[in-house]
């Protein structure tokens, strides 16, 4: 039977009417469901995580001749246990855009003409070994993406790093969870959370640190409401610089000024020891006290280096940083009200209660990332709530692969598989892994993201191979990085699923095979590992971008480093990379077992998953009685002395307000796939510029009126939101980042955070003008 | 040629009876929650005057408390953002 395109739409209506009925009434369900696919003999339904964030729900994909027609939650995924967002309800939608890259094109005088693929490819590897006879190794580069799968990551870091010899490799990810990544490795000495989803359900107050999960994490939002509504205590509460829809959710919900947050730790851990809240006797067997340097500068000129160096203090050095950050002093400065400092330090310091602290790009986007994601750290370490259900600080995924690929495989400049490039020892457990000589890994890091970017722009880099992102609209101060790269002696690759400006620059355009129409396998924020088969054919020539690379490294002469069969490669190099992870405290599950379930969190012993590291009673790679910080040398975490510091940008007379960029719950990041799936595009069908009431009044601004916003950097005109889904304080904008129609980063600021390399979206300074 | 979805919520102690109502009138499919007061409605109807029909129905049904649109798809389609069908 094929399915009709009406019963297509009617399929599309009760989704829909679905994902509101799970927003209203977390828990709810349809059992009726069952019978309606019943009907619908000829579907079959297969499992797969989800396209689009981070959270790693498991959905089912129905599909019919071929067409992927329908999706529901898999009830057997515990992430989501059965529920999907309005973005995954309608996710199989995003494949079948009209406008979907089906063929390769190259540039030809000018204009972008239809090819062969094959001619594409040689065209690729053509270009690739004349740069690097004309510049030299490093002047060709690879960027991926956190939904680059982990196939897509492997053979990119293996071809970069393992055959070519450059690492110039990096991914978007270095937007968006950098700071996370370096604030688990200088407190723990390891990646990625200890926790996992579980703790929604355990937790008696949750603390969400500058990040909306009613949006952008909102099946995990569901689950913390539905675990309020079943047990009465169960407390929410929303530390942010702007209302939102999960501020109206919450319990309580508390502005602070941008940057600030940096203080109200402190001062949080001041209040904590100053009323002995400590937990003294974890404090005194698991953690250390270190302080790094100060005044460390914000990476807006070119070739910044920064390198922290950490000094052992004790706990009375610690009291003494802490003296600056008194309640009394630190609600000066953040506009949060010493009572309600009081009040924060209170939940975490009651033994009584089990907290989570959630955060995303609110603390990762920062100038000051790595210190904020340190400090949120403290907090929970001085008083003993972590790696055991209820009590975790979490740190959450913007994309599905951020941490499966770009952390785990290490698609990042420095990093490898396991380790980093400047350790001999990791470089020589590459070089056996990769069968090439340990001499090909080069021990020097290259460009981070956005000095990548600007060596592109400079001409250190004249090759850039895009995968599966969008940086024609996402990097920030954006104009210099596309001139940058619209440079005539410049040579860009995209491969990408549809056109975006950033194909719009291309010398030649890939067609990527999308998401379900390849194999591959996604990571999410719980350190689960999810498989996902070809459930639905390629369109037209379009290409895994796993394949993509492996044809061109072929073309390049390394067929013996990729020798793998179309058939099995998938499976042949998650073989070949598990190699990378094979001790306790990071062993993953084996391909057969993957394929089988909705995900297998890591490390995977003995046939058991780890839902809390560094705590003995869950985690066999600890050792002793409780807790076992392994990812340091001393076996203890680290408190880290890290100050409050000023935005690299903050208002004054010229540009008065803050502008903060995000996301809305509709779109997914750029929106290239979203804004094809006409009931996603129809909710939010264009972006907006969200303005105090006051601040409207005050400049004459009117709801859906005409707003210019200007930086140094540059500006856009766009529709005035006022007192819409979110509302900003006095004095500060909020633009969303989807639609590429209003370039909102060529507004933004390329200032980063110096030890995560990640620039600050959240924080620059604007001026406001009805236009 | 609208296709129209709702969540639709009873008054205190009529699921059963708003539920048999709708899935007993034309151009409608009504799917009830397990575990809460709650019902799903799908509509199809073939024009605008059915269409206008149909929604004076269901305001005069004494079951039904509120009726709130999920998703409304018409013939209508946008022509920068359509689907490949």
């Amino acid at each position: 039977m094929e399915l009709s395109r009406r019963s297509f739409i009617k399929t599309a209506a009760f989704n829909s009417a679905m994902a509101a009925a799970a927003v209203l009434f977390p828990g709810v369900t349809f059992g009726v469901w069952k019978d309606n696919n019943a009907g619908s003999s000829s579907i079959t339904w297969k499992k797969t995580p989800c396209r689009f964030c981070g959270t790693g729900c498991g959905l089912l994909v129905g599909v019919s001749n071929d067409r992927a027609v329908a999706v529901k939650g898999d009830p057997n995924c515990s992430v989501n246990k059965g529920l999907c967002c309005v973005k995954g309800y309608h996710s199989v939608q995003a494949l079948y855009g009209k406008d979907r890259l089906k063929t390769a094109q190259i540039r030809k005088k000018g204009k972008l003409v239809d090819v062969p693929i094959s001619e594409a490819l040689d065209l690729i590897a053509l270009k690739m070994k004349e740069t690097i006879k004309k510049h030299g190794k490093d002047s060709v580069s690879i960027y991926g993406s956190g939904q680059w799968t982990i196939p897509d990551g492997y053979v990119a870091s293996k071809l970069f790093k393992g055959c070519i010899g450059t690492n110039n490799v990096e991914a978007n990810a270095r937007l968006c969870m950098a700071s996370a990544v370096v604030g688990f490795m200088t407190t723990f000495g390891l990646d990625e959370p200890m926790g996992c989803y579980d703790d929604i359900d355990h937790a008696d107050v949750f603390i969400t640190w500058g990040n909306n999960m009613a949006e952008m994490h909102p099946v995990l939002f569901s689950r913390m409401v539905a675990n309020r509504k079943e047990k009465k205590h169960v407390k929410i509460i929303d530390f942010a610089t702007r209302n939102t829809r999960s501020s109206l959710a919450s319990d309580k919900s508390i502005l602070f000024n941008p940057q600030t947050d940096l203080a109200v730790a402190n001062s949080i851990c001041y209040e904590i020891i100053r009323n002995n809240w400590v937990n003294w006797d974890f404090v005194k067997k698991h953690v250390s006290f270190f302080k790094g340097k100060t005044d460390i500068g914000y990476g807006t000129e070119d070739h910044f280096k920064f390198t922290d160096k950490l000094n052992p203090v004790d706990i009375d050095g610690y009291k003494e940083f802490l003296k600056d950050y008194t309640p009394e002093k630190v609600e000066k400065i953040s506009g949060v009200s010493a009572k309600d400092i009081k009040y924060l330090a209170s939940i975490y310091g009651d033994p009584t209660k089990k907290v989570t602290s959630f955060w995303c790009m609110g603390m990762n986007q920062h100038t000051r990332g790595t210190w904020i994601n340190n400090l949120v750290y403290n907090i929970h370490l001085l008083v003993g709530k972590i790696s055991s259900p209820g009590n975790s600080p979490f740190s959450l995924t913007g994309q599905p692969s951020a941490c499966g690929t770009v952390r785990e495989v290490g698609t990042l400049t420095h990093a490898l598989p396991k380790g980093v490039v400047m350790s001999a020892k990791h470089r020589e457990m590459a070089a056996k892994i990769w069968k090439v000589p340990v001499e090909n890994i080069d021990p020097k890091p290259t460009y981070h993201t956005v000095e990548m970017f600007r060596a592109l722009d400079r001409g250190d880099i004249r090759f850039m191979w895009i995968q599966v992102t969008n940086p024609m609209v996402t990097m920030p101060n954006l104009t210099r990085y596309r001139n940058g790269a619209k440079k005539d002696d410049r040579f860009v690759v995209v491969s990408d699923v549809y056109p975006t400006p950033t194909t719009d620059i291309a010398d030649v355009i890939l067609p990527a095979a999308m998401w379900i129409e390849r194999e591959g396998f996604y990571g999410n924020s719980e350190r689960r590992t999810q498989h996902f088969e070809q459930i639905v054919p390629a369109q037209g020539d379009a290409m895994c971008d796993t394949w993509q690379i492996i044809e061109v490294a072929r073309r390049l002469g390394y067929q013996d480093k990729f020798p793998w069969s179309q058939e099995n490669y998938i499976e042949e190099i998650w073989n070949e990379y598990i190699q990378f992870h094979d001790t306790p405290k990071h062993r993953m599950a084996p391909y057969s077992l993957l394929k089988q379930r909705s995900g297998v969190q890591w490390p995977f012993v003995e046939g058991k998953e780890t839902k809390w590291r560094f705590n003995a009673k869950y985690d066999p790679a600890a050792k002793g009685k409780d807790f076992d910080f392994y990812g340091k040398p001393d076996h203890r975490a680290r408190i880290l002395l890290r100050p409050y510091e000023p935005a690299a940008e903050f208002p004054d007379r010229d540009y008065p307000f803050w502008l903060n960029t995000g996301r809305v719950l509709e779109h997914w990041h750029t929106g290239s796939m979203t804004r094809r799936v006409p009931i996603l595009h129809a909710a939010v069908p264009e972006a907006f510029v969200e303005i105090n009431a006051k601040d409207a009044a005050n400049l004459g601004i009117v709801n859906d009126g005409k707003v210019k916003i200007s930086s140094r950097r540059g500006s856009v005109v766009m529709k005035a939101s006022i007192n819409g889904r979110g509302n900003p304080p006095m004095g500060m904008v909020f633009v969303p980042f989807f639609d590429e129609s209003y370039l909102i980063n060529e507004v933004t600021l390329d200032a980063f955070c110096p030890m995560s390399k990640q620039p600050d979206y959240k924080k620059c300074a604007v001026k406001i003008e009805r236009v | 040629m609208p296709i129209i979805s709702y969540l639709a919520t009873p008054n205190d102690g009529e699921k059963a009876r708003l539920l048999s109502c709708l899935q007993s009138m034309d151009y409608c499919e009504a799917f009830g929650a397990e575990n809460k007061d709650l019902i799903i409605l799908v509509t199809d109807t073939p024009n605008e005057p059915t269409e206008k029909k149909l929604q004076q129905q269901l305001k005069a049904l004494p079951a039904l408390q509120n009726l709130s649109m999920a998703y409304g798809h018409s013939e209508h389609s946008n022509p920068h953002n359509s689907q490949e069908q």
